[in-house]
């Protein structure tokens, strides 16, 4: 059995909000393949379990249902490696400036 | 009909979106397509003292202008003789939340407060959420912000991720949505469950709020230089940034000041696409937005955007994603000013254009905007090396959106292409009179409407609608 997640957790839960099929006229065909789906933060109102239904309170006191997909979720978002079609950029204009102040 | 349903929701537009607004645009329309424009932004009540004094209570504006001395000497040194603008920009990056978009939601969150609405809702992936969440957690407000964030594969953009992250930290609730144009329904059920105010990027307000950063500007350059800016870029979107900016400029006395739009190229990817949602290393500033928004502004979220660009803009370019991130990388490395990347679509247009100016002249870049995690050139190419697209040194006229992004070799490659404004008027009033029934017959106040919207003439207007029915018949 799973642990159950504390009532108050910061929890992200997610929700198809329209079934692929059921998308807008004007969407293209890619897009209407698959389901519109929506992903919110907040507060567990009550126990619940990961993977299961539950509802969240808000930040701004909004109560919202939906599956529980993450606990605490993290902020992954990052830089990555430096790209070297850039790194070397810096160094090629610096010289450029260089060879036009010992030119004039 | 589930009342909540898509077509239920879609089918109260019009309620809700009066109510979250609290503007009646109905009472402005004075034809088949006119309105009245300058009423309905003067009806608000705020000029530009009124909008800098509500800015100033919460240190929104009054950013300073920097003199780009090495980059001017880089356009120099790829410049013919005696050519070679100065280049300056307003580093909008200062505001509260780090973009100009501070200067779009103040006037929209002080209106919400004074009129008693609970909080602000905004439909937006950009630095404009933020700058709502700001503002509203200033004003005690409650913020929701909804935005198109992932695919369907769940892999999200980095740059809203980080948006995500930032109107978080700001205490406002974020929805995070996957791809497509269903967003609205969303934002719509938000208005309507909350009696939200809509922070909408198109109302009076938002533009309004735009006029201190053209009227800043050119007073500082004439403060600083003796004489107003030749010329004066704008990244363009939705309209707002050229809008707002032509607008204040105009009111500080700058008329002779040419202003230029300029947008990334995106064309060929589809913005309601989720299969070219992550092969965009733009989230805004593009052609994906500009075109439509240019050639019909009121496909906005207000029934009557605020937003015209073409009524103001004098010139109308773009440059390459590659561009802008080489651009990106020289603003760093020779001004130590760490900005954008998007904001620095206008940067790689000025660069382009200033080299074919006469060296005492002056080009105006009007923004910087914050950089960080996601928001990053870096992060965009990584992404875009995940995503298959080719990442390479090159000519940036080999640059082509979703498979290849090529980063100039020398500075000289870079250049701006003109978009044919004459084009962009035909589309535009091509899409006025599609909007109608046929055979709607046009007003007296309808052509002249047309006329001011694409700056154009009457003759003009006439003559192109009258060409149209003669190939009909």
């Amino acid at each position: 059995m799973t642990e159950l997640i504390g009532k108050g957790t910061w929890v992200e839960i997610h929700r198809i909000v329209l079934p692929a099929g059921e998308r807008a006229p004007q969407v293209p065909d890619d897009t209407r393949q698959v389901s519109l789906e929506m992903r919110v933060k907040g507060f567990l109102v009550a126990p619940a379990s990961p993977g299961e239904e539950a509802e969240i309170v808000t930040s701004v006191g909004r109560r919202l249902r939906g599956v529980v997909r993450q606990v605490n979720p993290a902020y992954t978002h990052g830089f990555g490696a430096p790209i070297a079609e850039l790194s070397g950029i810096g160094r090629e204009v610096r010289a450029l400036l260089r060879g036009r102040r010992q030119g004039s | 009909m589930n009342s909540d349903s898509y077509q239920a929701i879609m089918a109260q537009r019009p309620g809700i979106m009066r109510a979250s607004v609290g503007i009646d645009y109905a009472q402005y329309t004075t034809g088949v397509l006119a309105f009245d424009y300058e009423r309905l932004l003067a009806d608000t009540g705020y000029d530009i003292d009124a909008t800098h004094k509500v800015q100033r209570t919460t240190a929104v504006g009054d950013t300073p202008l920097v003199e780009l001395h090495n980059m001017t000497e880089l356009v120099r040194a790829v410049a013919p003789p005696g050519k070679g603008a100065r280049l300056f920009v307003k580093d909008e990056a200062a505001n509260p939340s780090g973009s100009f978009k501070d200067r779009r939601a103040s006037l929209s969150v002080h209106e919400a407060a004074k009129r008693g609405y609970p909080g602000v809702a905004a439909a937006t992936s950009g630095n404009y959420g933020a700058a709502v969440a700001s503002q509203a957690a200033k004003a005690g407000l409650g913020c929701i912000v909804v935005q198109e964030a992932f695919d369907s594969q769940a892999i999200a953009q980095p740059e809203i991720a980080e948006k995500t992250r930032a109107c978080e930290a700001y205490g406002a609730e974020v929805i995070r949505l996957s791809v497509g144009p269903e967003l609205f329904y969303v934002f719509l059920q938000v208005l309507k469950e909350t009696g939200y105010f809509n922070a909408s990027l198109y109302t009076p307000y938002s533009i309004l709020g735009i006029e201190t950063l053209g009227y800043e500007l050119a007073r500082q350059v004439k403060q600083h230089t003796g004489r107003f800016p030749d010329v004066v870029i704008a990244t363009h979107a939705g309209g707002g940034n050229v809008t707002g900016t032509a607008r204040g400029l105009l009111k500080a006395g700058a008329t002779n000041t040419q202003m230029v739009a300029a947008s990334v190229d995106l064309s060929g990817l589809h913005m309601a696409s989720d299969h070219d949602f992550n092969r965009k290393s733009f989230t805004t500033g593009h052609t994906g937005f500009s075109m439509p928004f240019t050639t019909w502004p009121d496909r906005a979220d207000v029934p009557r955007n605020a937003a015209r660009a073409l009524r103001y803009m004098d010139r109308f370019v773009t440059v390459s994603q590659g561009e802008v991130f080489y651009i990106t990388q020289v603003l760093a490395e020779l001004e130590g000013m760490e900005r954008g990347p998007a904001g620095n679509t206008s940067l790689a247009a000025a660069f382009a254009i200033a080299r074919n100016l006469d060296q005492q002249q002056i080009v105006v870049v009007q923004e910087t905007e914050y950089t960080g995690a996601g928001k990053h050139p870096i992060a965009q190419l990584n992404l875009a090396r995940q995503m298959g697209i080719e990442v390479t040194r090159g000519d940036p006229r080999d640059n082509k959106p979703g498979e290849r992004i090529v980063i100039p070799e020398h500075p000289s490659q870079i250049a701006v292409v003109d978009v044919d404004l004459d084009h962009v008027r035909h589309s535009y009033l091509r899409n006025g009179i599609e909007s109608l029934p046929a055979d709607t017959m046009l007003d007296d106040v309808d052509i002249e409407f047309l006329a001011a919207e694409t700056r154009s003439s009457r003759t003009y207007v006439q003559e192109t609608i009258d060409e149209w029915h003669g190939k009909r018949r």
